[in-house]
């Protein structure tokens, strides 16, 4: 089936071409008015008909939303929050993605992934008395703990692929030689797996990264991560479109970097685990 | 023999005879490795996914039991704290707005399962073909997923607006009548639909498109051979193979779909009136803006 498309003739090739402009365009239509409504003034945000962008372009509304609202202690919230929540994913997940693999105990596999089917919100509510019971609501550490949540069963989950792809026998050799467990685990399956943990990484990081509902229960003032703010904003402080839209793209960019960067990795990590958030 | 571990290279290539602290208690050199390794002892290897379960069970598993708890207490934040046996879930039976959330619910799950597997089993059908540009579209094509749901329901929010938003304004340039989208309740679900199904088909995509990278190649030459159709070969060869891979992103969605919240959130907060209240937006209502805990953790364990 694949190749034959460049060899069809005209009229196939042209519904080809149409029907790919059609998965792509409603993509490029979101994002492309987000970046027009970030260069717009603030007349022309709300103009109608709408105006695609202002001439000359202006930052005006981004920087007003930088301004006006501190937006920086979000966004290292944020980068806390993840970052700290994937190094700890990482610690925890990768040693069980391996002992699944290898002992093939897919029972405790699915015991870690019903924590990516439960809804958040039949946790967070025993979670939010639990932190304000120990005194960490409003506390990053709150934030923090919730998001292994999100990072463990990711990282075990594309580990478990990973390690199923080690051949067993290169630690067998290890075994012969007297290792232990530990020793075939840390210098021989670990070192092969890195790709793997970047990859589990790069997913792990993107989807605590966009978790809004974690922090708009549990975060405070002071601890709230960035696309809580965000929503802040919009619920509470009635700013207009041209800010608004300058914050959505504030959050949601190094998410599309990220995405571009890492493509190859992405599609890898989740065609084969088929998982997400 | 620490040197020759700490060195994958040396220790790869079959068995090292150098090794002189070698004994026969480790492992008997006549025994089939493969068999032999995973003998040695699969409790050994669950030490190593230990951390992990108890961080999952302390972060979901007791949190569960509480809500058990709570959910025969008449709870609220700051009120008082009473035993009600089973009276919250009496209350439950009886509240309309309860039962019309589930049935909002059962609706948009069936309709944010079915849009996202037709369009994404498409899309891997033309993404498993050779054109030009096909990385960067496939990139292109996967962003809405990777992009954070508040960021995008802003835009949307935006786009949506009856007077000034684009989506009306595109919708006029081809002579149709504005749509009100989330500002009517009888529309306002279709349109979370479509917010969503936006947003995750390219999951389907990929996960459908990874079952496609493994299909073989020769049913298709013979089916070429004697003629078939391409709608024949999609429908009769590549359709039945990629099924599993499509029964998993069914399962997948279904999870997905029944667990969004963030979208409504942000572009409804459930409105207009309850129009859009789905379970997770009543149970959020429920537990954080009327601190009802006790009553939100009786629905918590109706659905779980």
């Amino acid at each position: 089936m694949s190749n034959r498309i460049t060899s069809g003739g005209i009229w196939r090739r042209i519904g080809f071409g149409l029907s790919v402009f059609a998965l792509v365009s409603p993509a490029i239509l979101v994002f492309l008015w987000m970046i027009s409504l970030l260069l717009k003034n603030e007349l022309d945000s709300t103009a109608y008909p709408p105006v695609f962008i202002t001439n000359p372009p202006t930052f005006a509304n981004d920087i007003e939303v930088f301004e006006k609202n501190n937006v920086l202690p979000y966004f290292w919230n944020s980068l806390l929050v993840t970052g700290g929540a994937v190094l700890i994913g990482l610690l925890v997940g990768v040693p069980a993605g391996y002992g699944i693999a290898r002992s093939k105990a897919y029972r405790t596999a699915v015991m870690i992934l019903i924590a990516r089917m439960t809804p958040a919100l039949s946790y967070l509510i025993p979670l939010f008395l639990l932190f304000q019971i120990v005194g960490l609501i409003g506390s990053i550490w709150a934030l923090l703990i919730t998001h292994l949540v999100i990072t463990v069963p990711i990282i075990v989950w594309v580990m478990i692929g990973y390690f199923e792809g080690i051949p067993q026998e290169l630690e067998d050799a290890a075994y012969v030689d007297g290792a232990t467990l530990w020793q075939s685990f840390r210098y021989i399956a670990l070192p092969l797996a890195r790709p793997g943990m970047m990859v589990g990484a790069i997913l792990a990081g993107i989807f605590s990264w966009n978790n809004v509902v974690f922090s708009v229960v549990l975060g405070g003032k002071n601890s709230r991560t960035l696309p809580s703010a965000v929503y802040n904003l919009l619920a509470f402080e009635q700013i207009s479109w041209g800010p608004l839209a300058a914050a959505a793209l504030l959050v949601t960019l190094p998410v599309i970097l990220m995405t571009i960067a890492a493509q190859r990795e992405i599609v890898a990590g989740l065609s084969a685990g088929g998982l997400k958030d | 023999m620490a040197a020759a571990a700490a060195d994958p290279g040396a220790l790869a290539p079959g068995p090292a005879a150098r090794n002189e602290r070698m004994t026969d208690k480790v492992l008997p050199a006549t025994e089939p490795t493969h068999a032999g390794s995973t003998h040695l002892a699969p409790r050994r290897y669950c030490l190593f996914a230990l951390p992990a379960l108890l961080l999952m069970a302390a972060v979901i598993i007791s949190p569960w039991l509480f809500t058990l708890v709570m959910s025969v207490m008449e709870f609220t934040v700051g009120g008082a704290i009473n035993f009600v046996g089973l009276g919250n879930f009496t209350k439950l039976v009886s509240d309309t707005r309860f039962l019309e959330s589930v049935g909002r619910t059962f609706w948009f799950t069936v309709l944010a399962v079915v849009f996202p597997i037709g369009l994404g089993t498409a899309a891997a059908v033309v993404f498993h073909c050779q054109f030009p540009f096909r990385g960067l579209l496939r990139t292109i094509f996967i962003m809405p997923m990777m992009a954070t749901p508040v960021a995008v329901a802003l835009v949307w929010t935006m786009m949506f607006h009856p007077q000034l938003g684009v989506l009306n304004y595109l919708l006029s340039l081809i002579g149709l009548a504005p749509f009100a989208w989330v500002y009517d309740p009888n529309t306002v679900i279709i349109t979370l639909v479509l917010v969503e199904v936006w947003h995750w088909t390219p999951l389907v995509m990929l996960i459908v498109l990874g079952g496609m990278a493994a299909l073989p190649t020769d049913p298709y030459d013979w089916a070429t051979i004697h003629g078939a159709s391409d709608w024949q070969m999609f429908r009769f060869i590549t359709l039945p193979l990629i099924l599993p891979d499509i029964m998993v992103a069914v399962v997948i969605r279904t999870i997905d779909a029944l667990k969004v919240f963030d979208t409504i959130f942000v572009i409804t907060q459930g409105g207009p009136g309850t129009a859009s209240e789905t379970l997770n937006i009543f149970l959020y209502l429920q537990a954080f803006q009327f601190y009802n805990l006790g009553y939100a953790s009786a629905v918590v364990m109706v659905f779980s």
